[in-house]
């Protein structure tokens, strides 16, 4: 079976361009609940799949947009190898495509990085139907401007992808998980950024229900060590923990269908302490379910020092995101006018304005 | 406008000696660490404040007037080359660290503030920044961000872009933005992404806060000595191969390993066609496991000897030859021009021995060091400007060895950036569609191309003089090596 639809996926996006109609851009159709309300003509790219190169001693790992991430995953798996960015929300359908697009990264972001720090090359159709390769398959390239990572978590706007290559990491030695009591959520944020602050092998860190868990990677000796030094409960069970944290499969998420996101500085207190809230990242990315719970953080975010993110359910054809200041907002439409200016690729996606 | 009347509109809002424009004071500012390349500019202006930058950009914007930002001026590419109608922005006076936030692990500075300087104000606290170019004594946090500089540990600690949380920004309007945060996510394009690497074309890096790393409990350094370069790449992806991401490994060849020897003493093998150089870091337990790992396997590929640094003397010995390479090499000859590929790992044996090939084609003399992890190649091309021809030989060598380069699917530059330099490789690296693109990027943010205009990213007319000069149609370049 040929698994290269670039043809055809041009074909269809220059028609779309000659007839002024926009493009929902979908691949497995995991994240369709996040951005605002798609419009226009679904262009599949599921069809568009396959490992296009992949070396494990070069650490890195080229793949078509349709291809399915726990296919990817699968292989590298199978070479002692993993995303360090852990993909987040994700499904069986879920393609490496979306996750690039949408670009939300696991638990381990606060110490491995986001899926903006993995990504080394893209190919692209741009909004006038072009073909375009940016960055490349090595680890370190300063040829032209960044649009590799430029297209991270863009959602589609600025261009279909077809081919990304992707800086891949090591499955360590070792993972190991510690769970300790915390009851109030300001003990647990100052405990994670204390230990952030050593040189310890963290690899993730989270609070609910008061408890804290914090997860350690590496070498079996080093991770033994340090849970000598930090103490806290064995938790045998956490693997599926941080799974179904990552993809929002525990009971917190799972009972509701208004979800909102806090991103801020790790290290930042709380003034109010929600009954229910999911806090990760040391702090940096914090989960609520309330309109209510989220008002303490409306004069940071209004300072430009945290961002509010209406992640699931709500009013998905109102603004989803933080607010731009204008000077921002003008030159994100410029930026989309030089890809896009028609703006046939997944208009009004990000902001009604793009 | 002419040099007089222009110093005297930016003397209405800057102080006297804030502003040069003797030819004499300009002297100093001609060229940046490419110095091959020379060209004085009307003027240079000193803002000590965001709002004398503001002022200086409105103005220029006003009249039109070409800015070429500059930083501490060690860019290897001609990054901050100068315009010939346009003012030279020096960033040089704003090196005030700001702010320290021990709690979120980020400091907050100005961008003339040294590299180093911003790891050791914060050693007390255990922390440190981790990307740590060679130039770091020098080098300032605006140069770093423009160019994403490297360093020797970023295949574990990345580069620039990696450690980089917020910037604040002068736009060609003179508004001032904020881009990124100290939050992991921020709404919007990542523009952090684009300022990162932008060599001064997108807007003036007035703020920047980074990111602080936990200094690592312990270091160690191995090295390895190695009878060819093919061994010693082997070694290299057997490494990582094995799960280990070490902290830094670098590789020299033959002849930077002497003079590097010569030069600092560090009792380096002289004799061996290679030597790598692998520093592991972490916990002691850590660390200890993988240095036993890392020896088995520097042994296993062919190693003839193998040597852990005893103590924290010795382990800045064994870097302090590496470190100190471009100056070594700077001793044997009178002039050395360093090139910045970057290739997929695998590739090295050939490229290397292709790189030899065209040093005795050339009849010039070429030492190589590599940042190994990661792909990133610098050859030192060995030269004497004062005999007539010789530097444009050895531009001719280097583009040779960038073209080498792309053809083994790597890049024109790893760290340095474009600049003036490597325009005519970028002719090859990217197509006309692609190149577009950038250019309509570049004018989303600055629509009459007035930051540092001429560089980084070619035009259609300098491709097309590009192509004239070196492609002869449907011929492959290096027919003798193998496609990979
Ligand atoms: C001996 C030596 C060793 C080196 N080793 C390394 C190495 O290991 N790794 C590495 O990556 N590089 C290395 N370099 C290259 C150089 O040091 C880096 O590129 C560095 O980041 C440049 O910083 P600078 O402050 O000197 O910038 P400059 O040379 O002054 O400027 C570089 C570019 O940045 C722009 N710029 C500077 N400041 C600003 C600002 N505030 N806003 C907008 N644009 C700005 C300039 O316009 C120019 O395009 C080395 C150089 C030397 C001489």
């Amino acid at each position: 079976m040929d698994n290269n639809a670039e043809r055809s996926l041009v074909e269809q996006v220059l028609k779309s361009i000659s007839d002024k109609r926009a493009i929902n851009i979908v691949g497995g159709d995991s994240k369709s609940f996040y951005g605002r309300t798609p419009c226009g003509n679904v262009l599949d790219v599921s069809k568009h799949a396959g490992v296009v190169n992949y070396e494990p001693s070069e650490l890195v790992i080229t793949a078509r947009a349709g291809t399915h991430i726990n296919e990817i995953e699968k292989l590298l798996a199978e070479n002692q190898q993993m995303l360090g960015f852990e993909p987040a929300f994700c499904n069986q359908y879920s393609t490496l495509g979306g996750v690039i697009a949408a670009g939300l990264s696991g638990p381990r972001t606060a110490s491995s990085g986001a899926v903006r720090d993995f990504i080394l090359g893209v190919k692209i159709i741009n909004g006038y139907g072009q073909v375009l390769r940016f960055g490349g398959q090595v680890m370190k390239n300063v040829a032209g401007f960044d649009h590799s990572r430029l297209m991270v978590g863009s959602l589609g706007t600025l261009g279909v992808l077809l081919e990304v290559s992707m800086r891949v990491m090591p499955i360590p030695e070792t993972e190991m998980t510690v769970s300790f009591e915390h009851e109030d959520a300001n003990n647990a944020i100052e405990f994670f950024n204390k230990l952030a602050a050593k040189p310890w092998p963290l690899s993730a860190s989270a609070w609910l229900q008061g408890q804290s868990k914090i997860r350690l990677s590496g070498t079996e000796n080093g991770v033994v060590e340090t849970i000598k030094n930090i103490g806290g409960e064995q938790d045998d069970n956490a693997d599926q923990f941080w799974i179904d944290l990552k993809n929002h499969d525990l009971q917190q998420f799972k009972q509701t269908d208004f979800i909102q996101r806090v991103s801020m500085p790790s290290a930042a207190e709380l003034s109010t302490n929600p009954a229910e809230q999911v806090i990760e990242w040391n702090g940096g990315q914090r989960w609520y379910f309330d309109q209510d719970d989220v008002k303490q953080f409306q004069s940071q975010v209004e300072l430009g020092n945290a961002s509010l993110t209406q992640f699931r359910g709500g009013d998905r054809n109102a603004e989803v995101f933080s607010k731009l200041d204008p000077v921002s907002m003008r030159l994100h439409q410029n930026i989309k006018n030089a890809f896009d200016p028609d703006r046939i690729l997944n208009p009004g996606r990000m902001y009604k304005d793009l | 406008m002419d040099r007089h009347e222009l110093s005297r509109l930016f003397k209405d809002f800057l102080p006297g000696e804030a502003v040069i424009d003797h030819p004499v004071s300009l002297k100093a500012y001609e060229c940046d660490g490419l110095s091959a390349y020379k060209q004085q500019p009307l003027l240079v202006v000193l803002p000590q404040t965001i709002t004398q930058v503001q002022a200086c950009v409105s103005l220029c914007s006003e009249y039109q007037i070409p800015i070429v930002s500059r930083g501490a001026g060690t860019s290897l590419s001609g990054g901050a080359l100068p315009h010939a109608q346009g003012i030279v922005l020096s960033l040089a006076k704003m090196n005030r660290i700001l702010d320290i936030d021990e709690y979120n692990r980020t400091a907050t500075v100005e961008p003339g503030v040294r590299n180093l300087a911003i790891s050791q104000a914060v050693e007390h606290l255990g922390l440190y920044y981790a990307p740590d170019p060679s130039s770091q004594i020098a080098c300032s946090i605006g140069g770093n961000v423009a160019e994403n500089a490297g360093g020797v540990h970023c295949l574990k600690y990345g580069l620039t872009v990696h450690n980089i949380l917020e910037l604040k920004v002068v736009t060609i309007d003179g508004e001032l933005i904020t881009i990124g945060s100290k939050a992991l996510a921020n709404p919007g394009y990542d523009l952090l992404a684009l300022m990162v690497g932008s060599e001064g074309m997108l807007g003036i890096i007035v703020e920047v806060t980074v990111k602080l790393l936990p200094q690592p409990e312990t270091a160690k350094v191995l090295m390895g000595v190695f009878d060819s370069v093919e061994q010693a790449g082997d070694a290299v992806a057997a490494i990582i191969a094995d799960g280990i991401i070490p902290a830094g490994i670098e590789m020299m060849d033959n002849p930077a390993i002497r003079a590097a020897e010569d030069f600092v003493h560090a009792n380096y093998p002289v004799d061996a066609q290679a030597i790598l150089l692998c520093e592991l870091d972490g916990t002691e337990q850590e660390v200890s496991v993988l240095c036993q790992r890392v020896k088995s396997i520097l042994n296993q590929r062919g190693a003839n000897e193998t040597r852990l640094a005893k103590n924290e003397a010795e382990r800045a010995l064994f870097w302090s030859g590496r470190k100190a390479a471009f100056p070594a090499v700077g001793r044997i000859s009178p002039d050395y021009y360093c090139i910045d590929g970057t290739i997929p790992r695998k590739t090295l044996g050939p490229v290397l021995n292709e790189i030899n090939r065209l040093s005795e084609q050339y009849q010039l003399r070429v030492a190589n060091v590599f940042h190994a992890g990661d792909g990133n190649l610098h050859p030192l091309i060995l030269y004497d400007s004062s005999i007539p021809g010789q530097l444009e030989q050895t531009e001719e060598l280097g583009s040779k060895i960038l073209q080498l380069c792309i053809e083994v699917g790597g890049t024109v530059t790893g760290e340095h950036g474009v600049g003036v330099e490597k325009l005519g490789e970028m002719c090859i690296q990217f197509n006309e569609e692609e190149r577009n693109q950038f250019h309509r990027l570049r004018e989303a943010f600055d629509p009459d191309k007035l930051l540092n205009p001429g560089k980084a990213i070619p035009t259609l007319a300098r491709c097309a003089e590009h192509n004239a000069m070196h492609v002869h149609k449907g011929e492959v370049p290096f027919p003798e090596l193998d496609r990979f």
